[in-house]
C-alpha cells in the first residue's frame, strides 16, 4: 500500500452537499457507443473486402476471419488469439515479453533473471516505459539487466548451474525480498529446470525464488507469456503475506489489475483514488512491490484495466478468496469518472459515493478549459487504432472525449473475448497453442475465502447496472459501421491509411516510421515514446495536447513518402 | 578422403564394428581419423587401448578458445588419429549441439587439412537420427557415405529403415549417399536373407554380414580391436573382409525408406512369425 502524499481530500462540506439520490440513479451499466463515423467515411465492407483481395486464397480466407465492420447490436464472432500468417508482417511480441516485460517486470523489487543468451535480455532492458517511484530504503532494480550469458557451453553442457551461480550472486549483491527467473527458447530447447533451481534457491537463500517456463515459442504472441505469469504469480506469491491490521481499518480496499504504470499513468490513478478514500492495497504491477502483490488477498474488489494480460488472476482471486472484480478503464476523464463511480457503487459507502462526486467535479473543472481550447481544432477528425490487447478499447474513450469518432480498431494479441465481450468466453475454442499453457486449478480456499458481499447484494448491484466478473469488450463500444481488424498486416494498415486517411493512428513502435512517412502521425501507444502519463484526469490533458501537437501540426504537409518520390538516374 | 559415417540403433555394435573395420584399414596401410560422436565418448576406446582421453567439449570448456589439435586428438593402433566429440552427462544440455561445434572445431583446427594426408575419416554416432545434431555429419558434406550397422530383429532394423529417412532426406539436397547395411549378427533365423533383402528394399546392399563371436568379447575386455587383440582368428579375418568391402565399395545411392507395412511384410516374409 503507497503512502501517499499531497492528498487531496473533499471537505467535508462539499461532501454533505452532494445529492446522493442523484448520483444514485446515473446509469453505469451497459456500453457507451462510439461517435458516428463521419459522413464521408468509406464503406466499411468495401474496405474489408480490398484490404485482403491482394492475398492469395488461403491467406485471404484466413485473414478475412479476423477483419468484420462493427454493429454493436448484433456482436459478430472474430477471430483472435491465432497463428499470425507466415509472410504477413505482424507486430506482435513474444511469450517472454508477455511474461518478463509485461507482467512481472515492472515490480520494483524482484530481481528478475533472464535465464538466457545476453540478447533476450539486453534487447527487453528498459524498452517498457514502466516507472517507479520507489520509497527510500526499498529495492528498486528496474535499471538493471539481469541475465545468465547463456553461450554455447551452457547449451551443451546445461545451464542450471550457471543459473544457479546467478541467482546467488544477485541475492549477495542485492539482499532483494525475490527473484523470478524468466527461461528464454533455448533454455525449453535442451530441457534446463528452472523451477528445480528456483526451489533449491529458495532453500539456500531463504528468500522467495520462482521461476517462469516463459520460453518465447509458446503460444502465438505475447498473451501466452501474460497467462503464465499470472499463473505464477498466483501459485508463489499471491497470499504469502497478509495485510497488517492497522492497514485492514479502511474496507474501501482493492488491487489495480492490468495496470503498468507506462508513462506514469499509475501515478495519476493512485493519486486519484487516494483523493477519493479509496485505498490501494497493490498494483499488478506497474509500481509494485513485492509485498504488495503477496498482500493482495486483503483487498475487497479487483479493478481490472488491462483485462487481457490479467483477468487470469483475478479470475483465481475470485475463486480462492472470493474477491470479486469489474472491468474499469482510466483512460480519458469520462471513462475515469464513470470507473470511479462503479468503484464508488460497489462499495455502497454515502460517504465515499460522495467523495468521488465532489473528486469527479473538481478534476472536470480543472480540465475542462483545456479540452474546451483543443476540442475545436479535433473535432470530428479520424482516428485509427491498432495496439495492445486492451488500448485499442481504452483510448476510444478518451478520443470521445475529445470528439474525434474512431473509424478502425484492432488489437495485437488479444482474444475474442475482448472483442466481443466475456459473454463468449465459454464459447472460445481451445486450440493445439492455447493448451500448451497451464490452466491452474483452483479452488476455493477453506480459510482464506471470505465472500465480500451476500448474494442479495449482488443481485442489488447488478440490478443497479453494475456488471460484477464482466467485460463487454471493444465492439460494444464501437460505433455501428466501424471496421475491425484483429492482428494487422503492415499491407492491411497501409491499405487502411489510405482509405480512411485518419488524422492519427495510434500504434506501436514497429509501425510508427512507416505511418509518419505517410504523413499521418503516428502516437506510440506502447511505450507512449517519452510521453505520458495519459490516464486519469491530469493524464487526459497530456493526451489532449499531444494530439492536439501532432494533428495540428505543418509538418505533415511536407511529407513525401520515400516510395512517391521519382527515382532519380544514375548520373 | 573418404568421408564416412557409422549409423545404427543403440547397442547394436556400431562403436566396436567401426574400430575393428578401422584396424583393418589401418593395417592395410591407410591413414584412418576416427571421430566419436556420442556424448558417452568411447568410440575410440579400443583403438586407444582403453586409454581415457579429454573430449573435444571438455577441453572447449577448460581451456577456452585456446585448443591445440593435439590437445583432442590422440594416436591408437596402427597409427589411427582417434578424436571423441564427448557431449553433456545424460538428461542435461544439448549434445546434438556439441557435435556441431565439435566438429566446427576440427575443422577450424585443420583435423582434415589436405596436409594430414588422411585416406579416411570415420564418424561414429550416436543411436537413432534423434534431431539436428545427430545428423550433423551426414549434414553439410561433412559425411558422405553412411554404412547402417543392423541386424535381423526387428528394433534394428526399424531404427535402420529411419536412419535412412535422415539420408535421404539430406541426399537430396548434399552428397552424402547410403553405402551399405552391415549386419552385426545376433543369429536371429535367416538373418543373412532377411537382411539381404532389407538392403535390397532400401536400394543398396548388404556389404559384409558379420558373425557373432565371442573373440569380440574377448577383445573388447583387453581393451583392443579382434585384429590387434588376435590377428588369425576367424573373427579377425572377417573384420579385414568388411575392410576391404568398403575400400572397394562403388555402390552409393540414395535410399529408399520402407513404409512400415512393407517392413513388416518383409519380416514376416523371412518367418518371424513362425513358431519355433
Amino acid at each position: 500500500m503507497k503512502k501517499m502524499t499531497n492528498v487531496q481530500e473533499p471537505t467535508a462540506q462539499d461532501v454533505a452537499a452532494v445529492d446522493l439520490t442523484e448520483v444514485r440513479s446515473l446509469d453505469l451499466g451497459g456500453p457507451s457507443v462510439g461517435l458516428d463515423l463521419p459522413s464521408d467515411a468509406p464503406d466499411g465492407a468495401a474496405v474489408a473486402k480490398a484490404l485482403v483481395e491482394l492475398y492469395p486464397q488461403k491467406a485471404l480466407e484466413k485473414r478475412s476471419r479476423h477483419i468484420l465492420v462493427n454493429d454493436p447490436d448484433s456482436i459478430a464472432p472474430i477471430e483472435a488469439n491465432t497463428r499470425s500468417i507466415p509472410g504477413i508482417i505482424t507486430q506482435r511480441g513474444c511469450c517472454y515479453a508477455g511474461c518478463k516485460g509485461v507482467v512481472l517486470g515492472p515490480i520494483t523489487d524482484v530481481i528478475h533473471i533472464v535465464h538466457g543468451p545476453v540478447g533476450c535480455s539486453y534487447y527487453a532492458w528498459m524498452t517498457r516505459r514502466n516507472q517507479a517511484d520507489v520509497p527510500a530504503g526499498e529495492g528498486n532494480f528496474l535499471n538493471y539487466a539481469f541475465t545468465t550469458d547463456m553461450t554455447e557451453n551452457e547449451i551443451i553442457f546445461g545451464g542450471e548451474k550457471k543459473l544457479a551461480q546467478a541467482i546467488r550472486e544477485a541475492y549477495e549483491l542485492f539482499h532483494p525480498k525475490a527473484i523470478a527467473v524468466f527461461a528464454t527458447c533455448p533454455v525449453g530447447l535442451i530441457g534446463d529446470d528452472v523451477h528445480a533451481v528456483a526451489k533449491q534457491m529458495r532453500k539456500e537463500l531463504g528468500i522467495n525464488v520462482f521461476g517462469f517456463s516463459c520460453e518465447g515459442y509458446k503460444g502465438v504472441s505475447q498473451s501466452a507469456g501474460h497467462h503464465i505469469a499470472n499463473n505464477g504469480l498466483f501459485e508463489h506469491v499471491v497470499g504469502t503475506e497478509e495485510l497488517p491490521a492497522e492497514l485492514k481499518v479502511n474496507p474501501r480496499r482493492v488491487n489495480l489489475l492490468g495496470e503498468y504504470n507506462i508513462g506514469g499513468d499509475a501515478f495519476e490513478i493512485e493519486r486519484i483514488l487516494a483523493d477519493c478514500g479509496i485505498e490501494l492495497v497493490s498494483t499488478f504491477s506497474g509500481n509494485a512491490q513485492y509485498s504488495e502483490i503477496a498482500r493482495s488477498q486483503d483487498a475487497n474488489l479487483n479493478l481490472i484495466m488491462c483485462h487481457r494480460s490479467i483477468s487470469y488472476m483475478a479470475e483465481m482471486m475470485e475463486t480462492k478468496y472470493g474477491i470479486p472484480w469489474i472491468k474499469i478503464s482510466f483512460i480519458g476523464a469520462e471513462a475515469t469518472a464513470k470507473s470511479l463511480r462503479k468503484i464508488a457503487r460497489y462499495f455502497d459507502d454515502p460517504d465515499l459515493i460522495a467523495r468521488v462526486e465532489v473528486v469527479i467535479a473538481r478534476e472536470m473543472a480543472e480540465l475542462g478549459p483545456q479540452l474546451a481550447e483543443v476540442k475545436p481544432r479535433l473535432e470530428g477528425k479520424p482516428v485509427m487504432l491498432y495496439v495492445g490487447g486492451s488500448r485499442a478499447h481504452h483510448y476510444q474513450q478518451l478520443f470521445a472525449d475529445m470528439g474525434m469518432p474512431v473509424v478502425a480498431a484492432g488489437y495485437e494479441f488479444a482474444h475474442r473475448d475482448d472483442y466481443e465481450g466475456t459473454d463468449v468466453t465459454g464459447s472460445i475454442v481451445t486450440d493445439s497453442d492455447s493448451k500448451n499453457i497451464q490452466e491452474l486449478k483452483v479452488e476455493r480456499d477453506p480459510v482464506a475465502y471470505t465472500a465480500r458481499k451476500t448474494d442479495e447484494e449482488l443481485a442489488a448491484l447488478e440490478i443497479d447496472g453494475l456488471s460484477l466478473s464482466q467485460y463487454e469488450g471493444m465492439m460494444a463500444d464501437m460505433a455501428k459501421g466501424a471496421l475491425v481488424v484483429d492482428d494487422i498486416s503492415h499491407h492491411e494498415l497501409e491499405q487502411l491509411i489510405e482509405q480512411y486517411k485518419p488524422a492519427v493512428v495510434c500504434s506501436g513502435i514497429k509501425d510508427k516510421y512507416v505511418i509518419e512517412k505517410m504523413g499521418v502521425p503516428c502516437k506510440q501507444l506502447h511505450n507512449y515514446d517519452y510521453g505520458g502519463p495519459y490516464a486519469g484526469f491530469r493524464g487526459a490533458v497530456n493526451f489532449y495536447l499531444e494530439i492536439d501537437r501532432m494533428v495540428n501540426a505543418n509538418v505533415w504537409r511536407f511529407v513525401t513518402p520515400p516510395w512517391n518520390v521519382p527515382a532519380k538516374t544514375a548520373s | 578422403m573418404r568421408k564416412i559415417a557409422i549409423y545404427g540403433k543403440g547397442g547394436i555394435g556400431k562403436s566396436t564394428t567401426t574400430q575393428n573395420t578401422v584396424a583393418g584399414l589401418a593395417e592395410m596401410g591407410r591413414k584412418v581419423m576416427v571421430v566419436g560422436c556420442d556424448p558417452k565418448a568411447d568410440s575410440t576406446r579400443l583403438l586407444l587401448g582403453g586409454l581415457s582421453q579429454r573430449s573435444v567439449l571438455d577441453t572447449l570448456r577448460i581451456e577456452g578458445e585456446d585448443v591445440d589439435l593435439a590437445d583432442v586428438r590422440h594416436t591408437g593402433y596402427s597409427n589411427v588419429m582417434c578424436v571423441e566429440s564427448g557431449g553433456p552427462e545424460p538428461g542435461v544440455g544439448c549434445a546434438g549441439r556439441g557435435i556441431i561445434t565439435s566438429i566446427n572445431l576440427l575443422e577450424s583446427l585443420g583435423a582434415y587439412d589436405e596436409s594430414e594426408n588422411l585416406d579416411y575419416v570415420f564418424y561414429d554416432v550416436l543411436g537413432d537420427v534423434v534431431c539436428g545434431g545427430f545428423a550433423m555429419p551426414i549434414r553439410e558434406g561433412k559425411a558422405e557415405e553412411i554404412y547402417i550397422v543392423a541386424s535381423g530383429e526387428m528394433m534394428a532394423m526399424y531404427a535402420a529403415n529411419n536412419i535412412c529417412k535422415g539420408v535421404q532426406k539430406f541426399a537430396n539436397t548434399g552428397k552424402v549417399r547410403l553405402g551399405g547395411i552391415i549386419c552385426n549378427s545376433r543369429n536371429v533365423d535367416n538373418e543373412y536373407e532377411l537382411i539381404d533383402h532389407f538392403a535390397q528394399e532400401l536400394g543398396t546392399k548388404m556389404i559384409h554380414f558379420v558373425p557373432r563371436d565371442n573373440d569380440v568379447q574377448r577383445a573388447e575386455i583387453n581393451r583392443k580391436t579382434v585384429i590387434e587383440w588376435a590377428p588369425d582368428c576367424a573373427q579377425a579375418s572377417q573384420y579385414r573382409e568388411l575392410a576391404r568391402a568398403i575400400e572397394n565399395n562403388t555402390n552409393f545411392v540414395i535410399p529408399k525408406p520402407m513404409e512400415q507395412d512393407t517392413l513388416e511384410g518383409l519380416l514376416i516374409d523371412h518367418g518371424m512369425l513362425e513358431v519355433a
